[in-house]
């Protein structure tokens, strides 16, 4: 199979990803929208690892997925909390802190 | 001369000054809690000093004329790069002179305020600027080098300065207190400069390395530093043309303006040039512009002294226009700075008694001053009648009082040498003379002597003992004390090792021929003040008089000038200063704030709070970045 079409799927994850994060209000599905994002640049990296015949890709992958990981945790504490107090997950109501 | 080291009582220098300092300090540091004995202890410390100079008086008449010039090292003041200045003190016939006449002076003039102040509130606060102004008069002459000098120069400013305002609750008078402090700093600029064109050409601020060094120097540089000298004089001794302080300065009370303003402070002038004579020796330029000036101020005080009818003013030209007669001596060189500082012995004397007599008669009138509201005083007045009369006699230069062989010898003087400047200053000297004898006799006859033209509510009486003792001590001094220094020649071998032996110069009249000219032009302004202030009734408004009496009671436009050639431009520079400071300078600061702080609070607009448009943001400018690079091929 051509190499190229893994490229074409990542970057149509990526850019449904990047709209979603863009468009969508509710913070759980604009964090998923981010996860969207980060696994479509890794299936990048893998693909280029791939084709390049060089393990360099690949293993920024385990490391984009550690930091997702991390990422996960403290963002998902920071949306429950806002929940909490605000009784809405919405991203635009939270919008306090401005000039 | 040499300079040996002090031994003994010689050594005792420092004391003088530090008694009257150590008086200032308790009486200013003490506040209220010395008021009931402060005039006691401020009247104990001048007293103190000048039984210390008579000792050592003393003692340096002891020693051999070449050795009388001791100097003590008291201590390293300053030791920056190639400045080294130790304080010193120099003790040798020309301090000598000063320190006995300021420490005696002084003290009488300190018992006389006692009484003359008695009844003022801040009487210990009066005594403790007193004794700070004599410390710093002696540390002035006795300093032995030109750096010291300059700090007793300013102490005496300084306390020159706080005893005109004394009573500054009037208005007037502080603002006469600010004049006399800013015309003396255009002085003390001179004196500034003077010292570093000596530490840039001459290595060195002591008496010892200038003079040694001024041997050598350039005729050039050695005239700069005297005209530079000579500006400080002018400031200090109230010459031409910064004279206009010293007649405001009258504000100040009366034992001030006898102490400070005629017998010591403002001599310090003539006693800095004729210090500085190996100086000025050496520039013949730098010396006829010190006669000049001394021969410009002694007509102009002598003008003004005719039209005053303030007591004190009229005494404060006379004062002005004595000094000048010094200033002219000290100028003439060799031949003239014996009798500058005979002159200037003889004039704290009489000067001294005449201001003191003048605060008695004030006393006696509720501190009026003016003289066409006096008259008649003698016979209630007795003792202060005959002092002042003493003076009277005494500065108008009648024999045998001190006045006459002081003046007389810096006429004489001043007709020695060849050429036109012996004919001018000469004459000059002798016009003088004759206007000293009319106004000094208007001013006597207009006080002691006529129809009585009191106001209503005065009742004058003779002034208590404790005032007129001064008075009388003053008065045997201005009677006798040029009988005793001058035709003995004592002075001029006194001061030789000083100021040398001056050179026999041809004089081009004959000195019998000007002492009779002057004594016929004394007579002559006697008599013409018999004739107009004694003979005639003396109205009691003044009449509107000539132009030129009309000028003199201006003080000859001598603010009038100051005020349109320096203080209006000045404030006009000063306004436009302001103006472009506040407008141009602070515009431009000021302009650039309000435009970055108005771009900025435009900019904090961008940040919303709401997250998407912040990745919406962040998404475009990656796409931007990326896109660029694709674009470059990178």
């Amino acid at each position: 199979m051509n190499p190229m079409n893994y490229v074409y799927l990542s970057a149509l994850l990526f850019s449904i990803g990047a709209s979603g994060v863009l468009l969508r209000r509710n913070a759980i599905v604009v964090f998923m929208c981010i996860e969207l994002m980060l696994n479509a640049t890794n299936l990048a990296f893998v693909t280029f690892a791939r084709m390049q015949g060089n393990l360099d890709g690949q293993v920024i992958a385990f490391f984009v997925m550690v930091v997702a990981a991390a990422e996960v945790v403290v963002g998902l504490a920071i949306i429950v909390t806002i929940f909490r107090t605000r009784r809405s997950a919405s991203v635009d109501g939270a919008n306090l802190l401005k000039y | 001369m040499t300079t040996s080291d002090a031994g003994g009582v010689l050594s005792l220098g420092w004391l003088l000054i530090a008694a009257p300092l150590f008086g200032a300090a308790v009486l200013l540091l003490g506040g209220r809690r010395t008021d009931k004995w402060g005039h006691l202890l401020g009247t104990a410390m001048p007293a103190l000093s000048f039984v210390v100079a008579l000792v050592q008086f003393i003692a340096l008449l002891g020693r051999d004329a070449e050795d009388r010039a001791v100097s003590s090292r008291l201590y390293s003041w300053i030791e920056v790069g190639g400045l080294k200045v130790d304080v010193g003190l120099l003790l040798d016939p020309l301090s000598m002179c000063f320190v006995l006449l300021v420490t005696f002076v002084g003290t009488l003039i300190h018992i006389y305020s006692i009484g003359y102040m008695e009844d003022d509130r801040d009487r210990r606060r009066f005594f403790g600027y007193l004794n700070l102004f004599v410390a710093a008069m002696l540390l002035l002459v006795l300093a032995n080098s030109y750096l010291v000098l300059y700090v007793g120069w300013e102490g005496v400013g300084l306390a020159s300065y706080l005893l005109i305002g004394f009573w500054s609750f009037n208005s007037s008078y502080a603002a006469a207190a600010k004049k006399a402090f800013i015309a003396n700093r255009v002085g003390d600029f001179g004196l500034s400069i003077a010292i570093m064109i000596m530490f840039v050409q001459f290595g060195g601020v002591s008496f010892d390395e200038v003079f040694g060094a001024a041997d050598g120097a350039s005729e050039g540089v050695l005239t700069a530093i005297g005209l530079m000298l000579l500006l400080a004089a002018c400031g200090k001794s109230a010459q031409f043309p910064l004279q206009s302080w010293l007649g405001d300065a009258m504000a100040g009370p009366t034992p001030v303006s006898a102490l400070i303003h005629a017998a010591t402070m403002v001599t310090a002038g003539v006693y800095l040039v004729v210090r500085s004579a190996p100086i000025f020796n050496g520039a013949p330029d730098a010396q006829l512009v010190v006669v000049i000036v001394g021969a410009i101020t002694l007509v102009f005080g002598a003008i003004i002294g005719c039209a005053k009818d303030d007591i004190k003013k009229a005494l404060a030209a006379s004062t002005m226009s004595q000094i000048g007669y010094m200033m002219l001596a000290a100028g003439l060189g060799p031949v003239g700075y014996v009798f500058a500082i005979f002159h200037l012995l003889t004039h704290g004397f009489f000067k001294a008694g005449l201001f003191l007599g003048a605060g008695s008669v004030m006393h006696g009138f509720n501190d009026q001053v003016n003289m066409r509201r006096f008259g008649g005083i003698s016979t209630v007045m007795k003792i202060t009648w005959v002092t002042f009369g003493l003076g009277w006699l005494a500065i108008i230069g009648v024999p045998p009082f001190s006045g006459f062989w002081s003046k007389d010898k810096i006429i004489e003087s001043a007709f020695e040498g060849s050429g036109w400047q012996p004919w001018v200053f000469g004459l000059t000297a002798l016009v003088g003379a004759g206007i000293t004898a009319f106004y000094m006799t208007r001013l006597f006859f207009m006080t002691f002597h006529g129809e009585r033209r009191w106001t209503d509510e005065v009742h004058p009486h003779e002034s208590s003992l404790i005032m007129t003792v001064p008075l009388m001590v003053l008065a045997v001094g201005s009677a006798l004390l040029g009988l005793v220094l001058g035709p003995t020649g004592w002075i001029q071998d006194w001061l030789a090792p000083v100021v040398g032996e001056p050179a026999e110069e041809s004089s081009v009249l004959s000195v019998a021929v000007i002492t009779t000219v002057a004594l016929l032009l004394v007579a002559a302004g006697v008599a013409l003040a018999y004739a107009m202030y004694l003979r005639q009734r003396v109205p009691v408004t003044a009449p509107v008089g000539s132009v030129l009496t009309r000028a003199a009671r201006q003080d000859l436009y001598q603010d009038t000038v100051n005020e349109a050639l320096l203080m209006r431009p000045g404030q006009y520079l000063t306004r436009s200063l302001v103006y472009v400071d506040n407008r141009g300078i602070d515009g431009a600061v000021n302009g650039l704030a309000a435009l970055v702080g108005g771009t900025s609070g435009r900019l904090r607009r961008l940040q919303t709070g709401f997250v998407r448009s912040y990745a919406l943001s962040m998404f475009a400018g990656a796409a931007l970045v990326v896109g660029a690079m694709l674009l470059v091929r990178l």
